[in-house]
């Protein structure tokens, strides 16, 4: 039970380390494909291990959300804002999960070597089969659109919180206020019972 | 304390503009990356766009290059290239290979004799899923040394919709412009369509470097050399335009097929960056190893079909060079590659794939 307003210092570095990571992994992405010049080299040859390593990451990441359960949001918050939050919490997990999956399995079908540099190669996750390559390659490129838009939903919500509702929700994963006794005491109690975003805000 | 959200923070228009600048510069910069706001800047869509508007789109089929049979076979190496790249390839032993001869041009159905240029290329599947692919042609220099000069050769060389040829004034301005075309140009002048796929010589044309065991950079071009003679006056009859496709079928029911792989080692100052200039003739070569063809297979349906010969997909032991056109390749091949995939796929929005039995 997560028991403070804030994220634990890990989850903090990790968000903020995969922050950084993604957002370099869609531009990388979306440059690569389009650039005819030299960069298109070098950005693939970083696309794929970065990818590898943010598919790591993120499963680290769940170990450590497991471990150490998020803060609850602002009991004040409406429950759609709530829902809103939580699925696109998931969403951003599932799809930093997915899209190096359907980029490995993209390059499986397309019988590409799938080199994370060096003599580092992984086993193909499927055989060789052209039209599931086509479909893969449109889904991964979709899907990381869909990273992307999450991403910049995520950002915009991040700085609402922080500008406009000036809760805690943007501190909870930058630089903590250290928790007031009376102000935390009521939050506590909101999330000891059992769904709460089904239960009207006690304001 | 009181809740802080209750309280309407100062300045509200302010606070809410922040947020929707912080998402849109984001959103922007993403865009500008993609390409999507610098329409004229040129890119792998753009270049296999000007190619598809010169020879029209053949759903299914390469974007270039587009008329082609496949062979597999395997290369032999001999161990005479192992001391310049580390690659297993090289080592004695065999390597299965999947290759794929064509014709440069977009169009599937062009007469074998309408280019007197042949390509030849290869997929080496070697050991612990490495791969070496490459794409050569029967010429000896390429005609432009950047991708910018090669998408406004395409331009500049695309069919008048009245003549179905290109417009002399217009091409003849593009090579004069591009002086870096006259060696390519001179070699033209007296090429002749090959009645066989099987006797040309075929040149990567692009520079790469070996790589050795002790990590030494080698600058290397290759070819293969053929054993066939060049017997072009023994071919099948001249006015059918798939005489390519049948040569190769009734040579291959002689046997095996064989050209030598010859890797001609640069010095410092050769040229690395440019594919119009060819490199001095006293350059020491290595014949790497024996290219064996044991059969050959319709493209529709051999296994050439799948595989983008995307030239920067090498081993390690093989690197690429500066030659700015060897990007410009992986990124174009990259796009017709999903691009005639999804027509196969029937992916919604792509050109209908036919087989070609409805074709002509």
């Amino acid at each position: 039970m997560n028991t403070s307003n804030a994220f634990h210092p890990l989850a903090r570095l990790l968000h903020w380390l995969m922050a950084v990571l993604i957002l370099t992994m869609l531009f990388i992405g979306v440059g690569m494909v389009s650039t005819v010049s030299e960069k298109h080299e070098w950005l693939l040859a970083i696309h794929k291990p970065l990818g590898a390593t943010i598919f790591v990451l993120a499963l680290i990441r769940l170990g450590v959300r497991w471990r150490h359960p998020p803060p609850p949001l602002p009991a004040g918050m409406p429950p759609l804002m709530q829902f809103m939050a939580h699925a696109s919490h998931w969403l951003l997990y599932g799809l930093m999960l997915a899209l190096p999956l359907v980029g490995w399995a993209m390059l499986s079908a397309g019988g590409y070597p799938i080199s994370l540099g060096g003599s580092l190669h992984l086993p193909p996750l499927m055989s060789a089969n052209f039209e599931a390559f086509a479909w893969l390659r449109l889904t991964h490129r979709y899907l990381a659109y869909l990273l992307f838009l999450t991403v910049l939903g995520h950002m915009g919500a991040a700085l609402y919180h922080g500008l406009i509702r000036r809760d805690d929700v943007l501190a909870s994963m930058t630089f903590p206020r250290k928790p007031l006794a009376p102000a935390v005491a009521p939050v506590v109690v909101e999330v000891v019972e059992p769904p709460s975003s089904s239960i009207p805000p006690q304001v | 304390m009181t809740d802080p959200s209750l309280q309407p923070p100062s300045n509200l228009l302010g606070r809410w503009a922040v947020i929707g600048l912080a998402v849109a510069a984001l959103a922007l910069a993403f865009a500008y990356v993609a390409g999507w706001l610098t329409p004229q800047r040129l890119s792998s869509r753009g270049i296999v766009n000007a190619l598809q508007a010169n020879s029209g789109v053949f759903p299914g089929y390469r974007r270039n290059h587009a008329k082609g049979v496949c062979v597999s076979g395997y290369f032999e190496g001999n161990g005479a290239a192992s001391a310049y790249s580390s690659s297993s390839v090289f080592a004695p032993g065999r390597t299965p290979v999947v290759g794929r001869f064509a014709l440069p041009g977009g169009n599937p159905y062009a007469p074998d004799s309408s280019v007197p240029i042949r390509s030849f290329a290869l997929r080496f599947s070697l050991p612990n899923g490495q791969q070496w692919r490459t794409g050569m042609n029967s010429m000896p220099v390429f005609p432009v040394a950047t991708p910018q000069a090669f998408y406004d050769q395409v331009v500049a060389t695309r069919p008048d919709p009245a003549t179905g040829k290109p417009d002399p004034k217009r091409a003849g301005a593009f090579f004069a412009a591009h002086p870096e075309t006259a060696a390519f140009l001179s070699w033209i002048k007296t090429a002749k369509p090959s009645a066989s796929f099987v006797t040309e010589t075929y040149e990567a044309l692009n520079a790469f470097y070996f790589v050795d065991a002790s990590g030494k950079r080698h600058p290397v071009r290759w070819k293969v050399t053929p054993e066939a003679p060049d017997d072009a006056g023994t071919g099948p009859q001249a006015g059918d335009p798939n005489y390519l496709a049948q040569d190769i079928e009734q040579r291959m029911a002689k046997g095996p097929l064989r050209w030598h792989l010859i890797v001609t080692l640069g010095e410092p100052g050769d040229p690395t960056n440019d594919a119009t200039k060819v490199w001095p003739a006293d350059r020491p070569t290595v014949d790497a190893g024996t290219l064996v063809i044991e059969s050959e297979q319709p493209q529709d349906s051999g296994p050439c079909r799948d595989v983008n010969y995307d030239p920067t997909i090498l081993p390690p032991g093989i690197e690429i060079s500066d030659d700015p056109l060897l990007p410009a390749r992986s990124s174009a091949y990259a796009v017709s590659y999903l691009r005639r995939t999804s027509e196969e796929a029937h992916v919604p929005g792509t050109a209908r794939a036919t087989s070609p039995s409805e074709h002509p």
